[in-house]
């Protein structure tokens, strides 16, 4: 049942990162060339994957469990809850919904004015494909990281940012635009409560907590968030009412 | 030094990120946890934690720039 989780989480994690770094790739790839573009994501996908590779070999072998279930813990739960955060803030309407379409026609603006050779590699469009994609998937990379080395399932943890990132760079490549129909808040919104979720169940166990239901607490704990997410939702979208609040711009 | 600093600017910006709050609320959740659990409460630590953790985000929610 968690192995599912992992995978699920894993698995969506990427397709919303991947989805935001396809973005910067396509705006980079109509200025300045393809050639540039997938040049620079291959490489910073194969930098990602060394460092995925040599790491988590690494952390298993020599960081005993409990300090890396602590560690660990407490990096995914402080991510859980920044996500979450972010998620709950766009639902309830405090914060701008992320467009894709807006964030690729402002790329393009801003790579446009600059010299294209399509044959050739451009190192702007390169700096900027690779630090894009490296940075994006520097999250996956992490969560990847961290989940195989906590649960000792890196084939899986990896399989599902695996699969995330090649069906989300498939569907990029035979539309050429952003994916932006994509319900990416939604996802972030179930991302956020399964990395508190893992961030807490393993943060637990790495303190001393020995959990009754075992890992059946994982979907005890999905449950729970996802309730007081949705109460939170609910309660800032009441008070908005009442207040009258305005979008604010976001990222 | 200056790339010491930006290195250790872009490890804050990745994982405290825009909210201390969460960040300082999370890890004290589990201090918590850990408290309840050497004081010799571990199932009462179970429900402690979570708590923590729903404090923490609402805390974060009221307190989006902390």
């Amino acid at each position: 049942m968690s192995g599912a989780l992992l995978l699920l989480t894993s698995f969506m994690a990427s397709a919303v990162e991947t989805v935001e770094a396809l973005t910067i790739v396509l705006a980079v790839g109509l200025t300045r060339g393809w050639r540039t573009a997938t040049t620079g994501a291959v490489l910073a996908v194969l930098t990602l994957a060394l460092v995925v590779s040599a790491l988590g070999p690494l952390l298993v072998q020599y960081v005993p469990i409990d300090a890396l279930r602590l560690v660990v813990g407490a990096l995914l739960l402080i991510f859980g809850l920044q996500w979450l955060r972010k998620a709950i803030l766009r639902a309830s309407g405090l914060k701008a919904l992320r467009d894709e379409e807006e964030a690729f026609r402002s790329g393009v603006a801003q790579l446009a004015g600059g010299p294209t050779h399509r044959n050739t590699i451009d190192w702007t469009g390169f700096v900027i494909a690779f630090k894009g994609v490296f940075l994006e998937g520097l999250e996956v990379a992490f969560i990847v990281l961290t989940f195989g080395a906590s649960s000792g399932r890196f084939g899986l943890s990896a399989s599902g940012a695996f699969f995330a990132v090649g069906i989300v760079a498939l569907a990029g490549a035979a539309i050429h635009r952003p994916l932006s129909r994509m319900p990416e808040n939604t996802i972030k919104f179930m991302v956020g409560i399964m990395l508190t979720a893992f961030g807490t169940f393993w943060g637990g166990e790495g303190v001393g907590i020995e959990w009754a239901a075992g890992d059946f607490t994982i979907l005890l704990l999905v449950l729970f968030y996802g309730a007081v997410a949705g109460l939170l939702v609910t309660a800032i979208k009441r008070r908005n009412v009442h207040q009258g609040h305005q979008l604010g711009d976001s990222p | 030094m200056r790339w010491l600093v930006g290195f250790g600017r872009f490890w804050y910006d990745f994982i405290v990120g825009d909210s201390a709050v969460l960040a300082a609320g999370g890890a004290g959740a589990l201090i918590l946890g850990l408290l309840v659990v050497e004081a010799g409460s571990p199932v009462l630590a179970q429900v402690v934690l979570p708590l923590g953790v729903v404090v923490t985000l609402t805390a974060g929610l009221r307190y989006p720039r902390g």
